[in-house]
């Protein structure tokens, strides 16, 4: 199968020699950033897989990168060299539009700040990945997501009116609700206290589980990180260690 | 997992599309709608315009024969002669016959004398519509009896009821009844030159119909039905221009009331169309901020899979939609205030208007605020695309730039056409279409530049040492988003338009006054018979009043310039003579010296005729410029009759801004003394009661002479100019209005910035006193500025009148100036104060909270 732009052209071929063992691929990434006339390497040569099905942990200190990679990782910003393929798909070589479908198709995100719309419902929120896929039946599926969750009771209400553990949770509920392949977690304990962080962990890795996931969250908590399968350690935009956890 | 990598294309689906748009304005509904309601009052203006021109047309066309008051009109300056006179004869129907002349009556209940417009009419004009009056039967009972019809203005002015009399000339009329309205008088007109109507058989006796006066012969017809009024008016016309009479009938009437109505509305519609841009400024520089706000929706949006032009489309949809529904209101509104235009501009309408719902009026207004409101959204709307899926992760990860989108140029372009296209509809030419643009682009940026360097100086002046709570007033005017340079723009055009006002009318008058001012005349008597020159210098002096200046008057026209007559001007167009030189009626005196206003500027002035063959005259440079006439050219004069060849012996600068007698042409002396001529006689009278006493005088003793009394002109001037002052302020009330909108939607927007603010402040101790203070000085700081702007603006725009139009002295009254200074800068802090109170009252945990 070929990837086509809207012209019809193609100009992203799809390696059948490549096994799909790996969902993710990211080779001799590096991202720089020209500030005030000088050239500030932010990832440096990073080379690294992600196996289908997998949980990962990108772990690192503040500044260190982890957050930029997890971007690139997720189509969300473009590297200054080497290359990112999700689902053998070069994420280098796709327009805007193409990246934001293959977010839409194949990935999931959750956020330190949750990052649900303000004026939408937490069940309209959980709603927009299946609706803009032009699926059906979205509203029983959304319910039945959000029942998952244990928000059933809260569909109507707005992110304002909902706690930050809620929040998080109804988060979790829409990056799950288009069934992707792969999810991106940017600190998701970041902003919870400790009870409410170990409540959505724990749903994070059981929807995981039952979904079949591939998980890569970036932390810099330690404990949510031994929960996962492997350990990416980054410093100084370089990726400095990797390791299997007793989970492996 | 599947085996194979794909991307499936989706189908945008507008329903989705919709659907985003609704939820996502959920919150800001009422602040979108804020937004465009700085288009509601421009869209109101025009609809209201729009309206009463449409109903204006209507009316035109149905009450045009009102208007002039008969099928047909012939009019002329001189008596028909014999050879037209079979003709006006001749055409059928019924026929009146009007006389009209400028002169003075008395009224001796009052013991008052004014300048009149005398009608002497015999017959049953007006044909269509009537003379009203009060008592209703004195519009036709006068004419069969020695009695008057006056004005309304006077028997105001003169304290004159039915049954008092007055005195035209020699004779006294009874006031059979006050005029209330006459075909094609308006309320204007009959203040300039109030009206009195007297039976034309009275005429004769009044001894004001003498030769050498200026009086109007009119002939009115009631046609039959049968007759085709084109057919007849072509057949007449070659011989009537021939009698230098002019034709006017319904049609030529209905066109020349519309075309000028239309000018009227047209000029109206473009005040209108500037408070709608104006409007569109404020609602653009709105929603770049609510777009600002937006970004992290936009963003999360874009994470989950929005595409960059579908994100684009949801907020277009919005703003439609709020278009749609601005555009209602204001239409709705402006439908309701064409119910006040005719009330407005009553002074200037000679017929009644209807105030018919003009569902065109509606559509074309409803069309042009959504299409005016989406190209000025577009500007930040198209900067959507630019907004990075990345700020879900990084809190201004990248500054998002929303102005730097290369389609803002298209943007751009599509606003100027739009602007192009929509004065061309009302102006009817590209050219001027374009010089409207570009004017109203200087004028903006004008506004602007001075908006900023007011503010970099301000800057300048607001010293380090000065206190905190100064500092962080005038500080919140540089805040980010901020809307300082678009308010300061809006409400300083407000200011500039009724500050300019004032500045003229006050330029104006001062200079009218200026004019009389010391022992320079105020007064001039007009219409002299020379037998009465001498009678009438010494009832001055009896008077005590000085005779400041005696001229001779003589009417003539030019029939030769270099050989060169009407005919061979109309035949050959290369000849540089405009026809209007021919058909002018000039003025001319005769003197031996220069007077004080005249400078010699070319040739020689020759003070007496010698024996030469042709005249030397000495003409102005006005006259010189405008009709190619030098120094050396040859002129054919005809005086009354008789032919006379002159030739250019000067060119002189007049002085047209003093009160005194000034001509095109000077003869010199030795040639037309005894030609047929009137005098005039210039004064200086100290008082209005030396004046009034004065007039009785001369108005009893010599009943033909007219007379101008300066203290009257300044009077009616300065009605005049107060009744275009309150249609212009009327129109700059819409501008003002979106002012106020714009500062009030800034305000709002930027709450949840002056909440944290508020809220920091307090933290950290501030008092709610010392935050009040703060907001107020803020507010003040800009209203100052604005007001500043507006006047400085309307400085500079007044003396650029002064200097170039009017050509007096710049000269302005600077307390109007302060006195709205004042209102402005006090408005601005009540407004901004008001809207800011949620900010200032509540606590600050339950405002954070809340939002």
């Amino acid at each position: 199968m070929l990837l086509s732009s809207n012209n019809g052209c193609n100009y992203l071929s799809y390696r059948k020699d490549q096994s799909v063992e790996n969902i993710l691929n990211v080779s001799n990434l590096t991202k720089t950033y020209s500030s005030a006339g000088k050239t500030l390497t932010v990832l440096d040569n990073i080379n690294f897989s992600v196996a289908a099905g997998s949980t990962n942990a990108i772990v690192g200190p503040s500044g260190s990168g982890k957050t930029t990679l997890l971007g690139l990782c997720a189509g969300l910003d473009r590297a200054s060299a080497g290359s990112v393929e999700l689902n053998n798909i070069n994420l280098g070589k796709l327009s805007e539009d193409q990246l934001a479908q293959v977010r839409n198709q194949y990935i999931g995100f959750i956020f330190q700040n949750f990052q649900l719309l303000p004026t939408l419902t937490a069940l309209e929120n959980i709603m927009v990945p299946l609706e803009l896929r032009g699926e059906k039946n979205i509203r029983a599926r959304a319910l039945d997501l959000l029942d998952k969750v244990g928000l059933a009771d809260r569909g109507h209400h707005y992110p304002t009116q909902l706690s930050g553990g809620e929040q998080q949770r109804v988060s979790l509920a829409r990056a799950f609700s288009n069934a992707p392949q792969i999810l991106f977690a940017d600190e998701p304990t970041g902003n919870l206290d400790a009870e409410t962080s170990e409540k959505v962990v724990k749903l994070l890795f059981d929807l995981n589980k039952e979904a079949g996931t591939t998980l890569v969250v970036v932390t810099h908590d330690l404990e949510l990180a031994a929960k996962t399968q492997r350990i990416l350690r980054i410093k100084g935009g370089k990726l400095v260690g990797d390791d299997l956890t007793v989970n492996s | 997992m599947e085996n194979t990598p794909l991307i499936t294309k989706r189908k945008l689906s507008v329903r989705w599309l919709f659907d985003m748009a609704r939820r996502d304005s959920r919150k800001n509904r009422s602040r979108l709608l804020l937004f465009i309601s700085a288009i509601i009052f421009g869209i109101a203006a025009l609809v209201a315009i729009y309206s009463f021109r449409y109903n204006l047309q209507k009316d035109v066309d149905s009450q045009a024969a009102t208007l002039i008051g008969a099928d047909l009109m012939v009019q002329g300056s001189h008596p028909p002669d014999a050879s037209i006179k079979p003709l006006l004869d001749s055409l059928g129907g019924s026929k009146s016959e009007e006389r009209s002349f400028p002169s003075m009556v008395y009224f001796p209940v009052s013991k008052g004398t004014r300048l009149v417009q005398v009608r002497a009419l015999k017959g049953q004009y007006p044909y269509y519509g009537s003379l009203e009056t009060e008592p209703v039967q004195a519009g036709q009972s006068f004419r069969s009896r020695k009695a008057a019809l006056v004005d309304k203005v006077l028997a105001l002015q003169f304290n004159v009821h039915v049954n008092d009399s007055v005195k035209v000339g020699e004779v006294t009329f009874l006031v059979a009844g006050i005029l209330d309205k006459a075909p094609g008088q308006t309320g204007i007109s009959s203040g300039v030159a109030p009206v009195v109507y007297i039976p034309l058989q009275y005429l004769e006796q009044t001894g004001l119909q003498k030769k050498g006066s200026r009086i109007n012969y009119s002939y009115y017809y009631k046609l039959d039905k049968s007759v085709n009024v084109l057919k007849l008016v072509k057949s007449i016309e070659p011989k009537l221009d021939k009698a230098e009479m002019n034709i006017e009938t319904i049609e030529s009437r209905k066109e020349s009331t519309g075309r000028s109505f239309g000018d009227l509305t047209r000029f109206l519609s473009l005040v209108g169309f500037i408070a709608l841009l104006l409007g569109c400024v404020g609602v653009a520089s709105a929603i770049h901020i609510y777009i600002r706000e937006k970004i992290a929706s936009i963003a999360i949006m874009r994470c989950l899979g929005v595409k960059a032009s579908e994100a684009f489309l949801i907020y277009l949809i919005q703003i439609i939609g709020i278009g749609i529904i601005g555009s209602v209101i204001g239409a709705a509104l402006g439908t309701v205030i064409q119910n006040v235009l005719p009330m407005v501009m009553k002074d200037f309408l000679p017929l009644m208007i209807s105030t018919d719902i003009s569902w065109l009026a509606i559509g074309q207004g409803v069309l042009l605020g959504i299409i005016i409101s989406v190209l000025f959204a577009l500007l930040p709307l198209i900067s959507i695309r630019n907004i990075s899926p990345l700020n879900t992760l990084r809190i201004n990860y990248d500054e998002v730039n929303l102005v730097r989108d290369p389609l803002r140029w298209l943007v751009y372009l599509l606003i100027i056409g739009f602007i192009i296209t929509f004065t061309y509809f009302q102006l009817d030419s590209w050219m001027a279409s374009v010089f409207f643009t570009i004017g109203i682009a200087i004028a903006f940026l004008i506004l602007a530049f001075t908006a900023w360097l007011l503010m970099r100086l301000m800057r300048a002046f607001i010293k380090s040492t000065w206190g905190y709570l100064f500092r962080q007033g005038f500080a919140n005017l540089y805040r980010p988003n901020n809307q300082t340079i678009i308010l300061i723009t809006s409400i300083g055009l407000s200011t500039a338009f009724i500050c300019t006002l004032f500045f003229i009318q006050n330029i104006l008058m001062a200079q009218v006054k200026l004019s009389s001012s010391g022992n320079q005349s105020n007064m001039i008597l007009f219409d002299i018979q020379t037998s009465q020159q001498k009678g009438l210098a010494e009832l001055t002096k009896q008077q005590h009043l000085p005779v400041i200046q005696q001229v001779p008057i003589v009417a003539v026209r030019l029939i030769k310039i270099n050989g060169k007559t009407e005919a061979d001007v109309k035949k050959d167009t290369s000849i540089k003579i405009p026809v209007r030189a021919f058909t002018w009626e000039y003025r001319v005196t005769y003197r031996d010296s220069l007077s004080a206003t005249e400078k010699l500027l070319k040739g020689n002035w020759v003070g007496k005729a010698g024996d030469a063959k042709e005249i030397p005259v000495s003409i102005e440079d006005n006259f010189s410029r405008r009709n190619n006439v030098h120094v050396g050219d040859h002129l054919v004069f005809n005086v009354q009759g008789v032919q006379m060849p002159a030739i250019v012996s000067s060119v002189r600068q007049v002085n047209w801004n003093k009160i005194q007698t000034n001509f095109q042409i000077v003869f010199p002396t030795g040639v037309l003394e005894d030609a047929p001529q009137f005098h005039v006689l210039l004064t200086h009278v100290p008082s209005a009661k030396v004046s009034a006493r004065y007039q009785q005088a001369v108005v009893r003793q010599f009943p033909n002479v007219s007379i101008i009394d300066l203290g009257l002109v300044l009077n009616v001037i300065d009605g005049l100019l107060d009744k275009i002052g309150y249609v212009i302020r009327f129109m700059s009330a819409f501008s003002i209005i979106t002012g106020v909108v714009v500062l009030i939607a800034s305000v709002r927007i930027s709450k949840y910035q002056r909440i944290q603010e508020s809220v920091l402040l307090r933290t950290l101790g501030a008092s709610r006193k010392q935050i009040f203070t703060i907001t107020a000085l803020e507010y003040l700081f800009l209203g100052m500025l604005s007001a500043l702007t507006g006047i400085v603006i309307a400085a500079g725009g007044s003396w650029l009148l002064a200097r170039f139009s009017f050509e007096i002295p710049f000269n302005i009254d600077v307390l109007p100036a302060i006195v709205l200074f004042v209102i402005i800068s006090v408005l601005t802090v009540v407004i901004g104060l008001l809207n800011s109170r949620g900010v200032l009252n509540r606590p600050p945990l339950e405002i954070l909270r809340g939002n």
